[in-house]
């Protein structure tokens, strides 16, 4: 087999045999309510870790999606409150906010040699600053547009419901595996994570590209924030903290080199499935501390960079044998 | 210039950096259906003027024609655009992706706005087809060995460019079989009309498959002849240069050989690096190491400094045991060492030329005896009054500094350790012609005060004018040892020439 679909086999196996066993513990769990449900809790990290595997995919990282899902959802918040604006009007404007921040990461990272890390951390602060600035109370939104949106589903036999917005989660993956493999963007992507002064004489445009990545992910993350808005019908500054180190996780544990290049955005949906049914099994047990989830990510963890470590060795060994 | 048979001609380049003069008035023409072969030794400025043709540097004068075009490539793109594609011995593709979306990288064919894979690999699948491969597309090219990723390199830059192409030491990390499936490659390119410069130190490969070579020599143009009409002796000697001065020869030939034998090096060696050597040095005298690139001298010095550990051999002083296992170890037992790089490994940019000249010192010393300030000014001065070093005081950073100074300085760091042996690599590489002057100087009146000196270079008069005798390397082993008379230019051509001919009959 081609050693690039290992990891991805790995995760989706990993994910079989994990719903497998609770599968053989709490027979209830086999029920599309519980994949309803997998879909619908974890849509807003799953639309984030869309960007976030693009990010890491082309080399760099972005910690500042956590806090621009938080500023979303308080921006809505307080401009439902305070305005009589239709709610999709509100939406595009924090996306259109979202977007062009994260453009604007891009461009400082680019045109000033930054590395991903320090602008994106200042961009997180920022991000989390300018929502404490609108509001520091938790907000409720009470429009009548959200309780459309919110009874919005797809039944499901069995009684499970695909929500709007785990629905919508599916269509961002859609869409990101369509904008990773068969766009030239997405393969500048690659290019770029496969190292940056090679794929700059083999002409590919590192500035709009590095620009493009950021964008999306900020985009995504707006997305991301509105998602979480209607989950949790509020908005509240201090919410989503550290919401981007369960993404970068999610899109480790799916196979996603760290170091960028190899990856697949399919592999990032079954790493947040992981998550999720990481933390369905421990509302089954109901004994068990949610702190279990943590633990078993950290170790899924481990075992993924040391899997990805073990496969760099494997391929430099064959090619020397080649 | 033939401007109607030229493909690419390029008149009086000049390419100046900071304290050096790169290229010099350099003139180059490359014939439709030709493999020019382009030769030197390092800094000669075969990669200077091969990135001047590529955009990769702006050139400071002349002309380039391309097609009897004047062309000005601002960067590799735009030389790519204009019909000149390179392959580096690194291989410049992407490893993580398929072998087909390297070749199609930005350029990818598109279905309903997206890209058609399926058709990228069948025209990936064919393009190679005419370089014989038929391999998996779709696998990623870190799959494949270097020699078939060169090939992979080459279909994309022939397919991008198609009328110059440039190989710059593309054989170097390939085997005999690999270099034989290159070679066939790039005769069927040759059939095809396109231009190739072949960039190598591979001398055998240059007669094999060459129709012309150019040699460049410390930035200017030695001449350009027929492969056929052109001996290997005479190659050798057009790329070290014998505009002798015989009689400084003689002089100096007779010189240092009075005094007793002080480092004795047997059986000296490393497997896989140098093959082991016997060497003995007399207080007070130069021995010069000549061969072509590649053919061990860095390897000697490395392995006399410590910087490679020998696995044979014995290395004593006055018949005491040495400890070279190590730099620091070799430092202790008063050895020093100026690399060839001074870039890479000697000068710390950034320092001051008083931290730079006071580094080796401290090194010997420990850091737990810091030499103090006003010692390193007292240092740094004197160094700089005695060896002429020209900045405007001792605390500016060193990579401001010309060539020639910088090389000086990284001298006084090892003079100021007080050493008993020296080796110098290529001290005079990449400096002006009055600087060289000053170097050679220094290193007579070092060798008076009773120091013992290794002078590898690839300047053969240089060579010439100061070693009292000559150690001659082929194919990282030492073949041959030229004293008193023998040491001439011609001597040591013909010592280079004799054994490679050796070798290769």
């Amino acid at each position: 087999m081609n050693p690039r679909y290992l990891p991805l086999t790995a995760t989706i196996a990993i994910f079989l045999i994990a719903y497998a066993v609770c599968i053989a513990q709490y027979p209830n769990m086999l029920s599309t309510r519980v994949i309803g449900n997998l879909l619908t809790d974890n849509a807003f990290l799953g639309i984030a870790a869309v960007g976030m595997t693009f990010v890491i995919l082309s080399g760099g990282i972005d910690l500042s999606i956590g806090a621009v899902i938080a500023f979303t959802g308080v921006f809505l918040a307080v401009l439902l409150q305070a305005t009589s604006i239709h709610p999709l009007v509100a939406f595009v404007l924090a996306l259109a906010i979202t977007t062009a921040f994260g453009a604007l990461m891009g461009a400082i990272i680019h045109h000033l040699e930054m590395p991903p890390f320090i602008v994106t951390l200042a961009g997180m602060f920022l991000a989390r600053g300018m929502a404490f600035v609108l509001s520091i109370d938790s907000i409720p939104i009470k429009h009548p547009f959200y309780a459309t949106l919110k009874s919005a589903y797809y039944k499901l036999p069995g009684g499970g419901r695909i929500t709007l917005i785990g629905g919508l989660m599916l269509l961002v993956f859609a869409l990101g595996i369509l904008i990773a493999h068969r766009t030239r963007f997405g393969a500048n992507v690659y290019a770029l994570g496969g190292g940056a002064p090679t794929a700059r004489l083999m002409g590919v445009p590192i500035g709009r590209t590095t620009i493009g990545i950021y964008a999306l992910s900020g985009f995504l993350a707006g997305l991301s924030g509105i998602v979480f808005s209607l989950y949790t019908s509020a908005g509240y500054s201090l919410a989503t903290v550290g919401v981007e180190l369960d993404a970068i996780a999610a899109v480790v544990i799916g196979g996603t080199l760290l170091t960028g290049g190899s990856g697949f955005i399919a592999g990032t949906l079954v790493g947040i499935l992981i998550q999720g049914l990481i933390q369905t099994y421990i509302t089954f047990d109901g004994s068990l501390s949610s702190w279990w989830t943590k633990i078993l990510i950290g170790l899924l963890l481990f075992a993924f960079i040391l899997l990805q470590k073990g496969l760099i060795l494997v391929t430099d060994r064959r090619r020397r044998h080649a | 210039m033939q401007a109607s048979t030229s493909i690419l001609s390029a008149t009086a380049i000049d390419k100046i950096f900071p304290g050096a003069r790169a290229l010099d008035g350099v003139d180059f023409s490359l014939q439709r259906g030709e493999v020019h072969a382009l030769l030197g030794e390092n800094g000669a400025g075969k990669s200077t003027l091969v990135k001047c043709l590529t955009g990769a540097y702006r050139r400071d004068g002349g002309r380039i024609l391309l097609d009897g075009a004047d062309v000005d490539p601002q960067s590799t793109l735009e030389a790519q655009n204009l019909g000149i594609g390179t392959v580096y011995q690194e291989v410049n593709l992407l490893p993580n992706l398929t072998v087909a979306e390297n070749l199609f990288l930005g350029r990818q064919p598109k279905r309903f706005g997206f890209i058609d894979s399926r058709e990228m690999n069948r025209r990936a699948k064919a393009l190679l087809a005419e370089y014989d491969l038929d391999i998996d597309v779709t696998a990623e090219l870190a799959a494949y060995s270097v020699a078939v990723q060169q090939v992979i390199a080459i279909a994309r830059a022939v397919d991008l460019s198609g009328k110059v192409l440039i190989l710059d030491e593309p054989t170097a990390s390939l085997d005999a079989h690999e270099v034989a499936m290159l070679f066939r490659i790039v005769r069927r390119l040759k059939e095809r009309g396109l231009g190739i410069i072949f960039i190598t130190h591979f001398l055998e490969q240059v007669y094999d498959i060459s129709d012309r070579i150019t040699v460049l020599r410390n930035g200017k143009l030695v001449g350009t002849r027929a492969t056929a009409d052109l001996p290997r002796r005479d190659l050798i000697a057009m790329m070290l240069g014998r505009e002798l001065v015989q009689e400084v020869a003689a002089e100096h030939g007779a010189k240092g050989e009075g005094g007793e034998v002080r480092f004795r090096f047997r059986n000296f060696g490393r497997k896989g690096h140098i093959q082991a050597f016997d060497l003995d040095v007399r207080r007070g005298e130069v021995v010069g190491v000549a061969g072509l690139l590649g053919s061990g001298r860095t390897e000697t010095a490395e392995i006399m400094f410590g910087a490679e550990r020998a696995d044979s051999g014995t290395a004593e002083a006055d018949g005491r045991a040495l400890d070279l296992s190590s730099p620091r170890s070799a430092i202790r037992e008063k050895f020093g060492f100026c690399p060839e790089d001074r870039k890479v490994d000697g000068i710390i940019g950034d320092l001051s030329v008083r931290e730079n000249i006071a580094l080796a010192l401290q090194a010997r010393r420990g850091w737990a005896r810091p030499i103090s300030r006003s010692e390193q000014d007292r240092l740094a001065d004197e160094y700089i009054r005695a060896l002429d070093i020209r900045t405007s005081d001792r605390e500016k950073p060193i990579k401001l500094l010309s060539g020639g100074n910088q090389q000086k300085a990284i001298l006084a760091r090892w003079l100021a350790t007080n050493p008993d042996f020296l080796i110098l690599d290529e001290p005079t590489r990449g400096i002006d012609v009055g600087a060289h002057a000053e170097i050679i100087r220094l290193i007579e009146s070092l060798c008076e005060k009773g120091m013992s000196l290794i002078v590898i270079s690839s300047e053969l008069e240089e060579l010439v004018a100061y070693s009292s005798r000559v150690i001659v390397l082929r194919d990282r082993a030492h073949v041959a040892e030229l004293v008193g008379n023998q040491v001439t230019t011609d001597g040591i051509v013909e010592a280079i020439a004799a054994s490679a001919g050796r070798v290769d009959a």
